[in-house]
């Protein structure tokens, strides 16, 4: 199972690659996405929105230098739009040249189905793309939960093993086994079977020095105290009974935002000011706002 | 070790994790990967093959700790493998002056070294106060057969975690600049958070001290836990109804979504006559395809009636609660609530956050008019008489209640009554299936005049009966 091809040499070395494209990744981040290389099984990255799960897969590719293949479900996903589809007005035209090229010699219908079920009328979707690729490629398949129970499975076949089957060019088998992630806001269950066949890695929000971390490595020219602040106001702000939950990436958003207003100090009325960056939601806001009050009359 | 991953398997299904054939072979391979040197790794690997759900996470990690100790997996620092017995001389190496080899020391100092900890924040100073607190006052003897939390809240009693949290808030601010109300804010947040964490060790250690001398099976059993899917409405503490809470808005987003692309994708109405004949013309007027009419978006209305006696109003909460944050499934949503009568708090919904106007039913709602025990005649009798005629063949009454009456009237005929003008009359009742009808519950008496009476206990349960709702 594990030839010379392999990808990372251990958890260790992916954490240093990651960190190397400005992706902190921690213990289980790192072991996941080592045990998917080694094991050849998809990772399932699960979590609330905007913890990084998309840009894990990106990361990965980058620190790799492989291409990203990405697979963006939605609901009515067929097969056409995961696997493979013919040009069908590509093979319209081939059959009329061929009809007013030979006029007069009647061509044999086999010569031209095999003319036009061939490569070059192929249209390749993502996952053919990423079964076919001659290189180690990253395929993301974001947000696989939009998907109906259907394309899931078919999903499902075709990563447990790496083989497409196209009636009129035969079975299609991996060249290389890809590194697929598929990404999931859990608005549905999941699939036992497709849990049971992928490697699972939940990202919440992280830890208090984690996200400080990915603070400062994010937004250039932040100081180490205004980034504590900040980890901190947004770690009170989950602790609200909210909609939405500051992620990641918002918190980010505000970091830079302070970042160019000049703001030192994160105090509560700065922060009551710009709450709209950190908070999607008007209930939210007022909430929020509600709580901040009540702190600076005290 | 592969015993060891075994007997941990075993503790996880125990537990009421689903562990597949398929997936214990990944984790034996994934262990062959990543070994067992490094406890990190080894925790994350065998998630990434174990766990499919973070509503499984919490029981994974407690049997982690439990079966693969530092000891246990022989990487155990010559720190914590110099620890002694239980029981015997009180404090770990941790490098503390104050304390001689054997000599007991005073809660005052224990209390001075736990405030340090707690100002400061570091790891090695919060795990000393945890050992050091744990050697003093747990007094944990193999012998009893008492569990971790036993021993926990002994010690977390005696060490007085909450006034020492209380205390060093009280200093303000080791800086000076404590002027920020905010500041003062995150500062509190970060205490209360490093006396968690100091919980979280003291807890760990209490583990580590009675898997030595109890052994892992018998620990694993003492803390096994049901699944917050299966923890009993009435019967659960004040911390699981909390989790519950949390966990009822994610639930709810997966049900509404749910719900809505099942709306969405159900199959087609009825037949549309003129469009398949017109269809038909181009097959020579024969009618090779049907056409369908596009289906008709009916959506159920909703009428809660909810008992929010004593006995059963944690139950109603959650289930009006989950009720409300469906509710752009259902045309219209209503509620009323009782104990011996009967008051509507749809209202109190139209405002604000669904948890509040939850809280607000128990202060503003006039549902006592007797004697303040539940009567569900009476009940009956006043909802009848104020909303029967609100009743349409859409409408689901929902009756949420144990159907205990003490001794009033049954009055099943309005209910009988009730059922005629509705669609359906559904009731929920989160009494254990095998209590019915012993004591003063008649759940029986109405169960005729139902269309479905369904046992609700837990959140799984409740799960269940929103999908087949709709």
């Amino acid at each position: 199972m594990t030839d010379g091809s392999a990808r990372f040499s251990s958890p260790d070395d992916i954490a240093a690659r990651l960190s190397g494209v400005g992706y902190l990744a921690d213990s289980d981040i790192a072991t996941a996405v080592y045990l998917a290389d080694r094991l050849e099984k998809p990772v399932l990255v699960e979590g609330p929105a905007g913890t990084g799960k998309t840009e894990l897969a990106k990361s990965v590719a980058t620190a790799l230098g492989s291409r990203l293949i990405r697979l963006q479900c939605y609901e009515g996903l067929d097969e056409a739009k995961v696997l493979y589809e013919w040009n069908y007005r590509k093979q319209l035209l081939r059959i009329q040249v061929e009809r007013t090229s030979r006029e007069e010699e009647a061509s044999d219908w086999r010569d031209i189905e095999a003319d036009i079920f061939s490569e070059e009328f192929l249209l390749e979707r993502p996952l053919l793309q990423a079964i076919r690729a001659p290189d180690p490629v990253v395929l993301l398949v974001d947000e696989i939960d939009r998907v109906e129970i259907e394309t899931e499975a078919l999903l499902l076949e075709v990563l447990s093993d790496y083989q497409v089957s196209i009636p009129e060019l035969g079975t299609v088998r991996a060249k290389q086994i890809p590194l697929v992630f598929l990404t999931s806001n859990g608005t549905r269950e999941l699939s036992e079977a497709l849990k049971r066949r992928c490697l699972y890695l939940y990202l919440d929000f992280p830890s208090l020095e984690r996200e400080r971390a990915i603070v400062i490595e994010r937004v250039p020219g932040i100081a180490g105290d205004l980034a504590d602040e900040i980890v901190r106001v947004v770690r009170l702000l989950r602790g609200l009974d909210l909609k939405k939950h500051p992620s990641i990436s918002e918190t980010l958003d505000w970091a830079r935002t302070l970042v160019l207003l000049g703001v030192e100090h994160a105090d509560a009325e700065t922060t009551s000011e710009t709450l709209n960056l950190l908070l999607k939601f008007k209930a939210d806001i007022d909430v929020a706002s509600k709580e901040l009050a009540t702190l600076s009359r005290s | 070790m592969l015993d060891l991953l075994e007997d941990f398997l075993a503790e996880l299904r125990a537990g009421g994790l689903p562990v597949a054939v398929r997936e214990a072979i990944d984790a034996a391979e994934a262990v062959r990967e990543i070994g067992f040197r490094d406890r990190d790794s080894l925790r994350s690997a065998l998630a990434a093959t174990l766990v499919k759900s973070p509503d499984h996470r919490a029981l994974f990690l407690s049997s982690f700790e439990i079966y693969f100790s530092p000891r246990r997996l022989g990487t155990g620092t010559a720190e914590v493998s110099s620890e002694d017995l239980p029981g015997s001389a009180p404090g770990g190496p941790g490098g503390e002056e104050r304390e001689g080899a054997g000599s007991a020391i005073d809660p005052a100092e224990l209390g001075e070294i736990a405030r340090d900890a707690l100002r400061s924040g570091q790891l090695a100073a919060l795990e000393t106060t945890a050992r050091l607190a744990v050697a003093f006052y747990a007094g944990i003897e193999a012998s009893r057969p008492v569990g971790v939390s036993y021993y926990l809240h002994r010690t977390l009693r005696a060490l007085e975690l909450d006034t020492l949290v209380t205390n060093v808030l009280a200093e303000g601010p080791d800086g000076g600049s404590g002027a920020d109300p905010l500041g003062e804010r995150l500062r509190a947040e970060e205490i209360t958070a490093r006396a968690a964490r100091l919980r979280d060790l003291v807890e760990a250690e209490i583990r580590r001290l009675l898997v030595e001398a109890k052994g892992a099976a018998w620990v694993g059993r003492s803390l096994r836990r049901p699944l917050i899917d299966d923890i009993d409405f009435v019967a659960a503490t004040r911390e699981e109804l909390a989790e519950m809470r949390r966990a009822i808005d994610p639930l709810a987003r997966v049900l509404a979504s749910r719900l809505a692309r099942r709306r969405r994708h159900r199959r087609r109405g009825p037949l549309d006559f003129r469009a398949t004949i017109r269809r038909s013309l181009s097959t020579g007027g024969v009618p090779l395809e049907p056409r369908f009419k596009p289906p008709h978006p009916s959506r159920p209305e909703i009428f809660v009636l909810a008992d929010v006696s004593g006995s059963v109003a944690a139950f109603a909460r959650f289930t009006v609660h989950l009720v409300y944050a469906i509710s752009a499934q259902f045309s219209k949503v209503r509620s009323a609530v009782f104990i011996d009568d009967v008051d509507e708090v749809t209202d109190l919904f139209r405002s604000g956050s669904l948890a509040e106007a939850i809280e607000r039913i128990a202060s503003e709602a006039h549902v006592v008019s007797g004697d303040g025990h539940s009567d569900y005649g009476a009940a009956l009798r006043g909802f009848a008489a104020r909303y029967a005629n609100e009743l349409n063949g859409r409408t689901n009454l929902i009756i949420l209640g144990d159907a205990r009456n003490n001794y009033h009237l049954a009055e099943a005929a309005i209910l009988a009554d009730l059922q005629k003008r509705a669609h359906r009359v559904l009731w929920l009742n989160p009494e254990p299936r095998a209590y019915w009808g012993s004591g003063d519950s008649i759940i029986e008496v109405y169960a005729p005049y139902c269309d479905g009476v369904f046992e609700c206990r837990n959140l799984g349960q409740l799960k269940a009966f929103v999908d087949e709702l709709v």
